[in-house]
């Protein structure tokens, strides 16, 4: 059992929940939704947003909450607060619906989120197994230190004493085995005197999750130094990865001891009829809970402001990953460091000299709340998008490996092919669905373009379901399916996944206009449309939401849908708002690295899918 | 309805600012509620803990970690030169005598019969805190710091780097729109603040840290020699610990952007005055901008100045435009409409019409300005 699901006393109200209102306090703004029951049936109604108040003038964080509310208020006509104070439960019974909610919860990554160092014996076993466990619990790893990560004992000491994280995961050693670098390592703790970020008149919370031998040692170095919790060992033998103690463990701390902290918090969750989640740990819950019930595969993504999350759930292993400084506006600087002008420039369809792209992007990154005015602005950061997402996604893959989740068997053979490398357990060729969630993906202007940006990203293969979450509302319904599944699944499946299409990329390489693969696709209405998908084409077909078609496939002879080289593939495929996406283009896709054949490229591909509005000119930027 | 516009800079001929001078671990306070302070006045002192220095003696003796007690010449606690014995074998034959000696002069802090180590540690360095501002300590925090209150001019710029530095204020250009270049430059300006206009460059940030100018205050800059200036590509603003000779203040942002006419026609007005600057930036929570304080003469406390509550944007308000294709633009809030608007990108959003000084007006989103505040 997670902390999140053990609740308070109001967590498990005695009322029916028809009225509930949900918040998630983000960095900048916190987002607030009502959710209604309406009928049989539980429906996101209204939502309200206002700037997120931990940091001065205010200092807490319950203002915020309060503002968004009340937005929610004006909208809706109904009463939801008195005064400070949100009234619950829902004045129905007497006789007055309009009057409080049934209950409120919410999710925050104010402040920064919860941010934690992880320390482990071996950088690639037990270092790895400690970032996983922190990863998943929903925080940012700020930095993985190991005994043999390189650095010098007086250099990790150091290290440890600029940090200041709000929580350190501490692992090593296999249960019964040999104490002395453990026990090493809370020599180097104890001698740094690591300090919390926020307050300095408590302790910083410290999880053991190492060789349970250790234990007394430890506790004698660092008992008296930091608010020393032990949890089971996170890799008890050499082949068995155990994770879910360590991180009930830093989600009961988080909420013992870091939220209580941060400004406002205390009151926050007074007001909340279940425990406060971090934001990733809630969207982790709800990609969890997709796959489970579908039983499928999938890759999950939000991109924010200054984080991209990755979520994926592979054969039913969960895991998450945060890449801390790619995002679309504190840290699109630091995509554009990353990724590189050039493959930010291959997906943008003019041409625009180094220095004026360098010094737009700064400038959204001083002034990150601003919004693409002009056309080609808004295709610069879907360029910039793509690049941050395949960056995230290469971070997700390196981390997403080998030895997963809870009680994974290895062979010992297993274990020394994970020190070198790890074999990711990412399989495009098996994932089912990409889920998209975040301001540029959420809110493009037209849903194509996210959809594309998520293909040229990811480059699925075969055969891809892509989603967006509608208005960002993944975080609250993970936190309210701790609370009422039923609740959370209607609002999901109803409100929150748009879903965009499928999209169809046979595998292999050719030159433009040859024949890739021939198809033949019979649509709901009886229809069979028939074509010939080449080479370098990208082609969209309507294929709605509520229809499905079965699509058969004739590749040519290198050519692979998954199925092999030439072999004939079928499948029924579901539609959306965006459609059938043939992505000929070829996979690994290739651009051209001549600029005016770049352009010309990316030009027909974006026209043929009407990415952008009809008649726009690609416009050469002066500069 | 939550007010949809972004937080301007404050530029500002008179107000009161407060500033907390914390230091990073308990202290002591140097100073009392009531004391006249200079930016460079020592207001608090605090110990910061020396490095340590780790030491496996038990590899180094070739004996078990659980022995080490038996070959220690110094205790826990104990106090050490450099150069001391800190364990040694007795061996039969001397010559095969091996003696640990201190690398550094500090104290044993802990020995492990675990890991077979020591841990020294240095003597602590002591840290002081200066006052930052030219002002009237206004509050103690005991064992932590202080708030040092002043009545001033202040500018808040969008983007700087290095820390807190001051020194007189000294124009460069004559106009906001000029370019600062290096000749402009002179070595009467060692020690001072010199402000520019629109943009300055690579040369002449150089040519700044050969005369020892401790701050520079200009419009803009391109992101290449900010990158050339640090040496590698800054991902994300969070600034004030750059070591690069000067600190820098950006008031407009990247690119050649005239300074705004206010911000200009306020520093040149101060010329000659002494300013405290710092190029901390912060744009991610807890936001902090770069500032160019400019206090006032006489007590903090006797001239109340009276902070303007906004109250969202409003017509006539000045406001700058922060987003291409009119980036950097200044002018006033002409219309407010309420409906969402389709703009080119077709997303719709809230927008504004702004009336520029020649008679022209545009309409921008909301999101796209920021309003110029201060009296």
């Amino acid at each position: 059992m997670t902390a999140a699901q053990q609740s308070p006393a109001t967590s498990n109200p005695t009322h029916p929940l028809n009225v509930i209102v949900a918040t998630d306090c983000g960095s900048t703004t916190t987002k607030a939704i009502l959710i209604e029951k309406v009928g049989n049936e539980y429906r996101q109604t209204y939502r309200g947003e206002a700037p997120t108040t931990v940091e001065a003038p205010f200092e807490d964080v319950t203002r915020g909450v309060l503002n968004a509310i009340a937005e929610i208020e004006e909208l809706s006509g109904r009463t939801i607060l008195d005064g400070d104070r949100i009234i619950t439960p829902n004045q129905a019974s007497q006789g007055d619906p309009t009057r409080g909610v049934d209950i409120y919860v919410s999710t925050s990554s104010a402040g920064g989120g919860l941010q934690m160092m992880v320390t482990g014996v071996v950088q690639n076993m037990t270092g790895e197994s400690a970032q996983r466990a922190a990863l998943g619990a929903g925080a940012i790893v700020i930095d993985v230190l190991a005994s043999n990560d390189g650095r010098l004992p007086y250099e990790k000491i150091e290290r440890i004493r600029t940090m200041r994280p709000d929580m350190i995961l501490m692992s090593g050693g296999t249960d019964g085995g040999a104490v002395t670098h453990v026990v090493e390592m809370a020599e180097y703790i104890a001698a740094a005197e690591p300090r919390p970020r926020f307050g300095s008149t408590y302790r910083l919370p410290l999880v053991y999750a190492g060789n349970k031998d250790a234990q007394p040692q430890v506790s004698k170095i660092l008992g008296e130094k930091t608010a020393l919790e032990f949890a089971d060992n996170i890799r008890p033998v050499l082949e068995r990865e155990n994770l879910a103690p360590a991180r009930n463990k830093i989600h009961d701390l988080f909420l013992e001891h870091v939220m209580q902290q941060a400004p406002g918090y205390k009151k926050l969750i007074e007001m909340a009829g279940a425990p406060i989640m971090p934001t990733p740990a809630a969207v982790g819950v709800i990609m969890e809970t997709i796959a489970k019930r579908e039983g499928i595969n999938l890759i999950g993504v939000d991109i924010g402001g200054a984080t991209t999350d990755v979520f994926s759930v592979f054969g039913g292993l969960f895991n998450r990953t945060v890449s801390a400084n790619l995002g679309m506006s504190y840290s699109i600087s630091n995509v554009l460091a990353e990724a590189g002008l050039d493959n930010i420039m291959r997906w943008v369809p003019f041409t625009i000299d180094e220095q004026t792209l360098r010094n737009r992007t700064k400038n959204k990154m001083v002034r990150p709340t601003t919004i693409p005015q002009s056309l080609d602005e808004l295709q610069i950061e879907h360029a910039i998008a793509r690049e941050a997402l395949r960056l995230a996604l290469i971070h997700h893959k390196s981390l997403a490996t080998g030895l997963k989740g809870v009680q994974q068997e290895r062979t010992i053979s297993d274990v020394f092919e994970q020190r070198t490398s790890g074999k990711t357990l990412i399989d495009l060729l098996k994932l089912d669905l990409i889920v998209g969630s975040g301001g540029i993906l959420s809110h493009a202007p037209r849903r194509i373009q996210s959809m594309l940006m998520m293909v040229d990203a990811y480059e699925p293969l075969g055969v891809t379901t892509l989603s967006v979450d509608s208005i960002f509302m993944m975080p609250h319904l993970g936190v309210l399916s701790t609370v009422n599944e039923q609740a959370a699944t209607d609002v999901f499946v109803r409100d929150c996944m748009v879903y965009l299409g499928t999209c169809i990329a046979p595998i292999g390489l050719g030159k433009d206009g040859e024949r890739c693969a021939d198809y033949e696709i019979a649509l709901p209405d009886g229809r069979i449309e028939k074509g010939t998908l080449a080479f370098g084409d990208l082609k969209l077909l309507s294929l709605t939401r509520d229809q499905q078609a079965t699509v058969t496939l004739q590749p040519s002879k290198q050519v692979d849908l998954g199925e092999g080289p030439g072999q004939s593939f079928t499948r029924t495929v579901k539609g959306g708002v965006v459609g059938l996406l043939l992505d000929g283009r070829g996979r690994p896709l290739q651009l051209p690295t001549e600029q005016a054949a770049r352009v010309a490229m990316l030009t027909k591909w974006y026209q043929a899918v009407g990415l952008y509005p009809a008649g726009s000119k690609w416009r050469i930027a002066d500069g | 309805m939550a007010h949809s516009y972004t937080p301007g800079l404050t530029v500002t001929e008179r107000t009161i600012v407060r500033r907390r001078r914390i230091l990073p671990l308990p202290g002591s306070v140097l100073v009392q509620v009531g004391d006249a302070v200079r930016a460079d006045t020592a207001v608090a002192r605090a110990e910061l803990p020396g490095k340590v220095v780790p030491l496996n003696l038990a590899n180094q003796l070739g004996i078990a970690p659980d022995e080490i007690n038996d070959y220690l010449v110094k205790k826990e606690k104990d106090s050490v030169q450099k150069d001391d014995v800190l364990a040694e074998n007795k061996p039969f034959i001397k010559w095969f005598k091996t003696e640990i000696r201190s690398p550094i002069t500090g104290t044993v802090e802990s020995v492990s019969t675990i890991t077979g180590q020591i841990l020294l540690r240095e003597p602590p360095r002591v840290l002081e805190l200066r006052g930052y501002i030219d002002g009237t300590i206004a509050d103690v925090h005991p064992e932590q710091g202080v708030t040092v209150e002043t009545t001033c001019s202040l500018v808040q710029g969008i983007f700087g780097i290095g820390g807190e530095t001051s020194g007189e204020l000294v124009m460069g250009v004559k106009a906001p729109d000029q370019p600062l270049l290096p000749e402009q430059l002179n070595p009467s300006m060692k020690g001072k603040v010199v402000v520019g206009g629109a943009f300055l460059s690579a040369a002449t940030m150089t040519r700044a840290k050969e005369l020892g100018i401790v701050g520079l205050v200009v419009g803009g800059i391109h992101d290449k020699d900010l990158r050339a200036l640090l040496g590698y590509d800054l991902g994300v603003a969070i600034t004030g610990t750059e070591q690069v000779g000067f600190t820098l203040i950006l008031t407009e942002g990247f690119g050649t952007i005239p300074m705004a006419p206010k911000t200009f026609a306020l520093l040149s007005a101060h010329a000659g005055q002494k300013a405290s600057i710092s190029g901390a930036t912060q744009i991610r929570a807890g936001v902090i901008r770069p500032e160019i304080i400019i206090p006032h003469s006489g007590p903090a406390a006797a001239t109340k100045v009276a902070q303007a509550e906004r109250e969202g944007i409003q017509f006539g308000d000045p406001v700058r435009i922060i987003r291409d294709p009119l980036f950097g633009k200044i002018g006033a809030v002409s219309g407010l409409p309420s409906e969402l608007r389709a703009i080119p990108t077709e997303s719709e959003v809230r927008v504004l019409e702004v009336r520029f000084p020649d008679g022209t007006t545009t309409v921008v989103p909301r999101a796209n300005i920021e309003v110029i505040e201060g009296a």
